[in-house]
């Protein structure tokens, strides 16, 4: 593989430019056009998850069946939207898009490590995609199509309630998804820690190259246990073992423990990168460095290190002793400490500073504030007790989609209108930006936090029905979905408007404030870029 | 090359690959090393409710007794009628106990169950001691044919040092049958029979 990229450095020199047509994008092994493809990969599965999850608002403004004739068919709408959000455009467009896009230009590099088996990190989606739609249209729990045990796709439902292969399907795209991400993972880690242009110590290395390489972290020690445990799965289903079949002596139990010691680090995997994306832009529009960057960089750290120990607070309910409760509780809330460090340096870094409230910085400012909200939601629910009363409402969705979908998804929009000019070397105008953050931001507050209420109230989750007391506040997320919805075609009336303008982007549009290296370069940067390595001088922060 | 490569040392990029997929190796030994590993722990811990195998009787018995209710349930696929002799059984802690569970088939063709089993409070698990189960083992029963089929335990006297469980008055005992498969599984494999030992 090291030969693999040397032998790439080595093709710079016999080709002046680079593959035109088709074979620059399907055989392409540089890091900017595949990091452009995960951002149009992105954008297409969101618009097919964002579809599933409209239809389950439209279903759920009334009480009573409006649109699903058949209930089962609605919660394979849910697990589809959230494995689709999850590991089709919340990873692809943080991890796949804007790392790959701007590790190697933040630390000086020409391109990844190991730039072929980039190509197969993407390459792998599109096929993984297309099992999980496959999945939707092939008999799962007899007489419906699809699976719709959720994406936690716990066992015995699962297994014994699911004898159609929908689920097969899904296990099958999960194991591709996983594969992709697990190389990409390997490829950050090699191009973070080797790579780093002469002088770039890990001390001085941009927030967002240490978000992704604690990410990659993550994702390389918790996709395997997925991975095991969805093949677990597989062959219960199909090949006679019993994993977690009680009947032969195996435990449904225990796919809980194996799923959640991948799936908190997988939250965290989702978040990460933001916290490194907002980290610059914070930065760049306040005129100021990072405050206290150490500080955080280490709470990136150690939240991905807490965050492998914490994974049976999805689990109180599952019968755990109450000592074993009493240290997931304890365990979870340590999670707010470097949580909080990275808030409140937020803060300090635009205290006193020089703010300019452009597009992205709206977005930014935003999700701080958004994440704020669902991280105090989710010291609510890491109390076991509390988390009793409230496990598998509409609450826990509130929490996790202000994390996710107002967390992840808004520093996915503040990258998008961040480093549009350097990715694409055109201008989106600010004030749609703005606009769309506005709309954004009203629409997913109107969706997401009536939930709290009907959650506190005691709405479960994954119902397609409910009673009469929660037709109002149901109505009114459902018009919130509509008005987030239509944030998206100010999104997209912001590209067109970009590509049919013939204004270009400056090298450094937003000024003195940006000052990591991906700004020193022409926009959009060149098919090749440092060819000679920047020199980084200065002291550690 | 013409001009020095912009890569960094092969060997460390090697070496960083190599580390890379050590872990990934790691993790997916992990998991399935987690199956063996998670059944001891339940056994040794009595983890979830996982109840003890005892080969002799308790030599000290207390005044304190305790209820124990009988639960009886059978999954679907397995024509049986399962059902405890008493709902419940009050017990002196460290009394040996015997209970009947009276089990009979209702279809019309032989077939085989095994009975899985914990107690409720899990933690009681630990201090919950059989020594003899018709759970131990798959039951057979022939069409219409009926079984009364014994269990016998005592409730460990070291439960009165657990500090969550000093108001315990009432222990739940649960089986569920469900048809015994023929197939064996990998977890089963480790143990050398069809059925976990406890």
């Amino acid at each position: 593989m090291a030969n693999a990229a040397a032998d790439h450095a080595h093709g710079h020199d016999s080709h002046a430019d680079h593959p035109t047509g088709w074979r620059r994008w399907v055989m392409s092994t540089n890091h900017k056009d595949i990091g452009t493809m995960y951002l149009i990969f992105a954008i297409v599965a969101g618009l097919v998850g964002g579809f599933l999850s409209i239809m389950m608002r439209l279903e759920l403004q009334e009480p009573g069946l409006q649109y699903f004739s058949n209930p089962q068919t609605y919660n394979v709408f849910v697990t589809g939207h959230g494995l689709i959000m999850v590991f089709f455009v919340v990873m692809p467009a943080v991890i796949g898009g804007y790392g790959n896009w701007f590790v190697p230009l933040m630390i000086g590099a020409p391109d990844m490590a190991f730039p072929r088996m980039n190509n197969i990190s993407f390459w792998l989606l599109p096929a993984a995609l297309s099992l999980l739609l496959i999945s939707l249209f092939v008999e799962g729990a007899p007489g419906s199509n699809g699976f719709g045990g959720g994406w936690t796709v716990y066992p015995p439902l699962s297994v014994a309630g699911h004898p159609g292969p929908a689920l097969d399907f899904g296990i099958l795209s999960l194991h591709l998804a996983g594969a992709s991400s697990i190389l990409g993972a390997i490829n950050f880690i090699t191009t973070i820690l080797n790579m780093r242009a002469p002088g770039m110590t890990m001390h001085k290395m941009p927030l967002f190259a240490w978000a992704l390489l604690v990410t990659a972290f993550l994702l390389l020690l918790s996709l395997p246990v997925l991975a095991g445990a969805i093949t677990m799965l597989l062959t219960d289903r199909n090949f006679g073992t019993s994993f977690f079949d009680p009947t032969n002596g195996g435990d449904p139990i225990l796919y809980q423990h194996l799923f959640w010691f991948f799936g908190h680090p997988e939250v965290y995997i989702m978040i990460l990168p933001g916290f490194g994306i907002v980290s610059h832009i914070i930065s760049t529009f306040s005129k100021k460095p990072i405050f206290g960057y150490l500080g955080m960089a280490y709470a990136m750290v150690a939240i991905g290190a807490v965050g492998f120990i914490v994974w049976a607070h999805h689990m109180y309910t599952a019968g755990l002793s109450l000592n074993t409760q009493r240290y997931f509780v304890f365990a979870t809330m340590v999670i707010a400490v470097p949580t909080g460090v990275k808030i409140f340096s937020w803060i300090a870094t635009m205290w006193g500073g020089s703010i300019r409230f452009s597009a992205a910085m709206h977005w930014a400012v935003g999700f701080i504030f958004l994440f704020t909200v669902g991280g105090v939601t989710g010291v609510v629910l890491s109390n076991a007790g509390l988390d009793r009363n409230l496990h598998n409402t509409y609450y826990v969705v509130a929490h996790f989609h202000y994390v996710l979908s107002l967390g992840a998804v808004f520093s996915i929009f503040a990258a998008w209108y961040y480093w549009f000019p350097k990715m694409f070397g055109r201008i989106i105008p600010e004030w749609i930006g703005k606009l769309h953050f506005w709309v954004a931001f009203v629409g997913a507050n109107v969706l997401f936090f009536p939930m709290h209420f009907t959650g506190l109230a005691g709405m479960p989750r994954h119902y397609v029905d409910y009673p009469e007391a929660f037709a109002g506040w149901n109505k009114i997320s459902s018009f919130g979905s509509y008005i987030f919805a239509f944030s998206l075609l100010i999104f997209f009336f912001g590209i067109y408007k970009a590509f049919s303008s013939s204004a270009r982007a400056a090298n450094s549009p937003w000024g003195e404030g940006a000052t990591t290296l991906e700004w020193t370069l022409t926009s959009p940067p060149p098919y090749h870029q440092f060819e000679t390595l920047p020199h980084i001088s200065g002291g550690d922060h | 090359m013409a001009k020095p490569s912009p890569i960094a040392a092969p060997f460390s990029v090697r070496l960083t690959l190599y580390a890379c997929v050590a872990g990934i190796v790691l993790m997916v030994g992990a998991v399935y090393a987690a199956v063996p590993l998670y059944r001891l722990f339940c056994k040794v811990t009595g983890y979830g409710g996982t109840t003890q195998v005892a080969s002799a009787d308790s030599n000290v018995i207390l005044d304190r007794k305790v209820t124990i209710r009988l639960d009886s349930n059978v999954s679907n696929g397995l024509n049986w009628k399962f059902r405890p002799e008493v709902p419940t059984v009050s017990v002196r802690i460290g009394e040996t106990a015997t209970v009947f569970f009276h089990v009979e088939n209702h279809g019309t063709t032989d077939t085989s169950g095994v009975a899985t089993y914990n107690v409720q409070p899990d933690l009681a698990g630990s201090y919950f001691d059989k020594l003899q189960c018709f759970c131990f083992s798959d039951l057979k029963l022939k069409a219409g044919e009926s079984l009364d089929v014994p269990v016998v335990f005592f409730v460990d006297p070291a439960i009165m040092k657990e500090h969550d469980l000093e108001n315990l008055n009432e222990i739940t005992l649960s089986y569920t049958f469900f048809p015994a498969k023929a197939a064996k599984s990998p977890v089963a494999e480790l143990t050398g029979q069809t059925k976990p030992q406890l």
